[in-house]
């Protein structure tokens, strides 16, 4: 999975930052049928997990409605110099983390 | 209900023959649609990009093309050993034969990743197709192409795209049909798409049979759509209903 994730580079601390993700995924929802009429098996992202500072602050649980390629954003508090990481995991147990930098000052 | 369809259709007609400027899909569009098409980090176009610059640089392209030298907005052109017109999916694939490597498919993710970041380089250059008149009878027949009524539904691309942009067609306003945003996402497919089949989804919309992706006639039709066109900025990737 082809992933993108934004997020300041630098904060104050205490400051919310705007974290937003973007992964490249079809979100199969299991219910369409491809050309010759058969089911196209079910095949989406179920799970987004944020680790920051050494904790999980964020986790998001999706369902088939989802669109493809999903778009999430959310708001963390900055408090530490760290790494941000995200972490997509399908129900087929795929998975693509992608890390970033923050400074905190 | 189908009374409340017909009667949406009041809107002013903006066709490029009417103001003669030719206007941009981008100005057709919902609000939130523009949004997301105009914000580099949302527009999913831009996972195509991406992918597309990696494929340049490790799928061999940098050894050879000098990025600065690439004049991706230039095709389709008029090529000289095949005398026809040859787009940049073809031209692509055209060097992966030389060097090889077997043809991508029309739709597959790797022309789509490479075409969508060859063109996003040139996001807002203006669209200036050469005159050539070497492929001047190929502009000629896109344009017939695009004026010949055809399906069930007997319409032709000029009928919606010209007389009537700008009124709406159920949900959504009619565009001009302009090419200057593609390879361009469209959330209904929730993938990047190709010039050719948005022609092979409009052809089959007024039950016309649809010609194959990269045939000759819609590599006529993508360089007369490039002249129709000309003046407004590139956009790619854009993003559509």
């Amino acid at each position: 999975m082809r992933a993108r994730v934004n997020l300041p580079a630098r904060a104050r601390a205490g400051e919310v930052i705007t974290v937003k993700t973007l992964v490249a995924h079809p979100m199969e929802t299991g219910y369409a049928r491809d050309v010759r009429g058969d089911l196209v098996p079910r095949h989406i992202v179920t799970e987004f997990t944020c680790w920051y500072g050494g904790r999980e602050v964020f986790r998001a649980a999706f369902q088939p409605a989802i669109a493809a390629n999903p778009f999430l954003e959310f708001h963390l508090r900055a408090t530490v110099s760290g790494r941000v990481t995200c972490r997509w995991r399908t129900d087929r147990g795929e998975e693509t983390a992608l890390e970033r930098t923050i400074e905190v000052a | 209900m189908t009374v409340l369809l017909f009667l949406a259709v009041v809107a002013p007609v903006s066709g490029p023959s009417a103001s003669g400027a030719p206007v941009s899909g981008a100005d057709f569009l919902n609000p939130e649609t523009r949004a997301l098409q105009d914000d580099p980090f949302a527009n999913p176009g831009f996972l195509w990009v991406e992918r597309g610059a990696a494929l340049w640089t490790d799928g061999g392209c940098a050894r050879c093309h000098a990025l600065a030298d690439t004049r991706p907005a230039a095709f389709p052109r008029y090529d000289e050993t095949r005398q026809a017109m040859v787009n940049l999916e073809g031209r692509i694939n055209r060097c992966r034969d030389r060097a090889g490597a077997p043809s991508w498919a029309y739709e597959s993710e790797p022309l789509l990743a490479l075409t969508a970041f060859l063109l996003n380089r040139e996001r807002g250059a203006t669209v200036a197709p050469a005159a050539d008149p070497r492929a001047e009878q190929f502009r000629r027949a896109g344009e017939a192409f695009f004026q010949r009524r055809r399906g069930q539904l007997d319409l032709s691309c000029a009928n919606c795209h010209d007389q009537l942009a700008g009124r709406r067609l159920r949900g959504e306003r009619v565009s001009q049909g302009h090419t200057n945003g593609f390879p361009t996402y469209r959330l209904l497919w929730g993938t990047l798409a190709s010039t050719h089949r948005m022609f092979r989804w409009c052809n089959e919309a007024v039950r016309s049979e649809p010609f194959p992706a990269g045939s000759p006639e819609y590599v006529n039709l993508e360089y007369y759509l490039r002249h129709r066109g000309s003046g407004l900025t590139v956009e790619t990737p854009a993003v559509r209903r």
